[in-house]
């Protein structure tokens, strides 16, 4: 885990080392492909594009603003308590969340249904406040918890793409392949690639692991530098 | 290295911030959440018809929802005896508003049998026919399931139905609710031979018979024999009712 701390530097600048903050996270640190730490929530809210999205912007609030809390506090949190400290941080702002969306949009809501709830123990929001937060100051926290909400968004949309594709048919729930007339655009067309039989596995939590493994390996060779060689 | 005394305060104060913040935020959204989940069960009920209104009702606006309810759906409370009751008793059991989109039946099914009230909804088409639309609640395989029942005219043929779940698996028990092509072959199904209650049946490795069953879900039989018993069961509630609508 990258463990870095940024040089005291004073006032807010948006230099090398910043863009680093928020691009790292992107390919080279990938919360997902790389670090292999929020699996549990990639298996679960990947069966369709809109749940991912909606869970990736979840989580990108909560890493933000957990990070930037957690240094804001980071000289009188007691060093005993801390993690309890950080764990009612991103517990209030899930339940947050939670109230939010139930309000806004309530039909994610009761989709995603305990996978908001679960944010609390995902591993890379608390990952980040223990390795960055605590060390660094609240304007880079903030690029860093950017950065790894969305690399982490990213991938969740990425597996969601093709599982809801080749699961459902569907993108966005809009119908874009199988025999049917339930067409968005051309109502008029009994069938696209009617002979495509949607793949009910990839609907399945056993296709999200295929689909990451895939995605980590790809992620690898095309950047051997990633692979480990112990 | 803090004090012990300053690890507490520090601790309660935070604590006390949190709960204050997220309480005022529970209640201030709480107006918000009713009128959500009220609209959302309406629609529910609504889906067991769609295939007789104009718009699907997962696409309608909720003044659409709510028009519908006020112009067109009649709605009732019976007891377990088939006679209908007053907004005061079910008031008294606990349901403010005292109409059948009240009455909460997870807390229902809960009551001793002869207790339970049953909700119903009569919604009245343009052309003078009716649609009787039933609530039935059941076990799944992790957790509750549950559904409405539309019947047409005849009190026999099913017109629709709509189930919901509260943690049945994507993909498998979950196909009861997302799998159109799953439940809309219970319409045109038949609950009665005759005067005799049958019930549809869900058959495991397909209908054997084309009126009162359907094909089952491959990887979702506890789930499947859950919506037989739970229709057998909640259907049988209302068959005094039924009956004295016939008669």
């Amino acid at each position: 885990m990258a463990d870095v701390k940024v040089a005291e530097k004073s006032g807010i600048t948006f230099g090398k080392k910043e863009r680093k903050l928020l691009t790292d996270p992107l390919s080279d640190n990938n919360p997902i492909t790389v670090q292999v730490l929020g699996i549990c929530s990639a298996l679960a809210v990947t069966t369709g594009m809109k749940n991912a999205a909606v869970m990736a912007v979840a989580v990108v609030f909560v890493a933000v603003l957990s990070n930037f809390f957690t240094s804001l506090l980071r000289n009188s949190i007691p060093k005993q308590v801390r993690m309890i400290v950080q764990l009612v941080i991103i517990a209030t702002l899930v339940t947050i969340v939670e109230l939010t969306l139930k309000a806004v949009d309530f039909e994610s809501y009761k989709q995603l249904s305990v996978f908001i709830g679960l944010i609390i123990t995902n591993c890379i929001i608390m990952g980040r406040l223990e390795a960055f937060a605590l060390a660094n100051k609240p304007y880079e926290s903030i690029l860093d918890g950017i950065g790894n909400g969305v690399g982490y968004g990213i991938i969740l949309l990425i597996v969601a793409f093709f599982r809801e594709f080749f699961g459902k048919g569907e993108i966005f729930g809009f119908k874009i392949i199988g025999p049917t007339n339930e067409f968005l655009l051309d109502t008029t067309t009994s069938t696209w690639m009617g002979w495509y039989a949607s793949n009910n596995l990839m609907v399945l939590f056993p296709s999200a692991m295929f689909v990451i493994g895939i995605l980590i390996w790809v992620h690898r060779a095309w950047k051997p530098h990633l692979v480990d060689i112990s | 290295m803090h004090s012990t005394r300053s690890v507490i305060t520090f601790v309660l104060i935070m604590t006390l911030l949190v709960a204050l913040a997220l309480a005022g935020m529970y209640s201030g959204l709480k107006p918000i959440h009713k009128k959500n989940e009220a609209l959302y069960s309406k629609k529910a009920t609504l889906s067991a018809i769609s295939a007789h209104l104009p718009t699907q009702p997962s696409a309608m606006a909720e003044d659409e929802v709510i028009s519908l309810f006020n112009n067109k759906i009649e709605q009732k409370v019976l007891n377990m005896k088939g006679q209908e009751v007053d907004a005061s008793v079910v008031e008294s059991a606990g349901y403010p508003g005292g109409k059948a989109e009240n009455i909460d039946m997870a807390k229902e099914v809960k009551k001793p049998l002869d207790e339970q009230l049953l909700p119903l909804y009569v919604y009245n088409k343009d052309n003078g026919e009716k649609l009787y639309i039933l609530y039935v609640r059941g076990k799944g395989l992790w957790d509750e399931i549950w559904g409405c029942v539309a019947l047409e005219g005849d009190l026999n043929t099913i017109a629709g139905v709509a189930f919901d779940h509260k943690a049945e698996t994507p993909g498998l028990g979950a196909e009861i609710k997302d799998n159109k092509s799953w439940y809309s072959q219970f319409t045109g199904k038949k609950i009665y031979d005759g005067d005799t209650f049958k019930s549809v049946y869900v058959r495991k490795g397909g209908a054997k018979d084309d009126v009162y069953e359907v094909d089952g879900i491959s990887g979702a039989t506890i789930t499947a024999d859950g919506v037989t018993e739970m229709l057998e069961r909640g259907l049988e509630y209302y068959e005094p009712y039924l009956k004295s609508v016939k008669s």
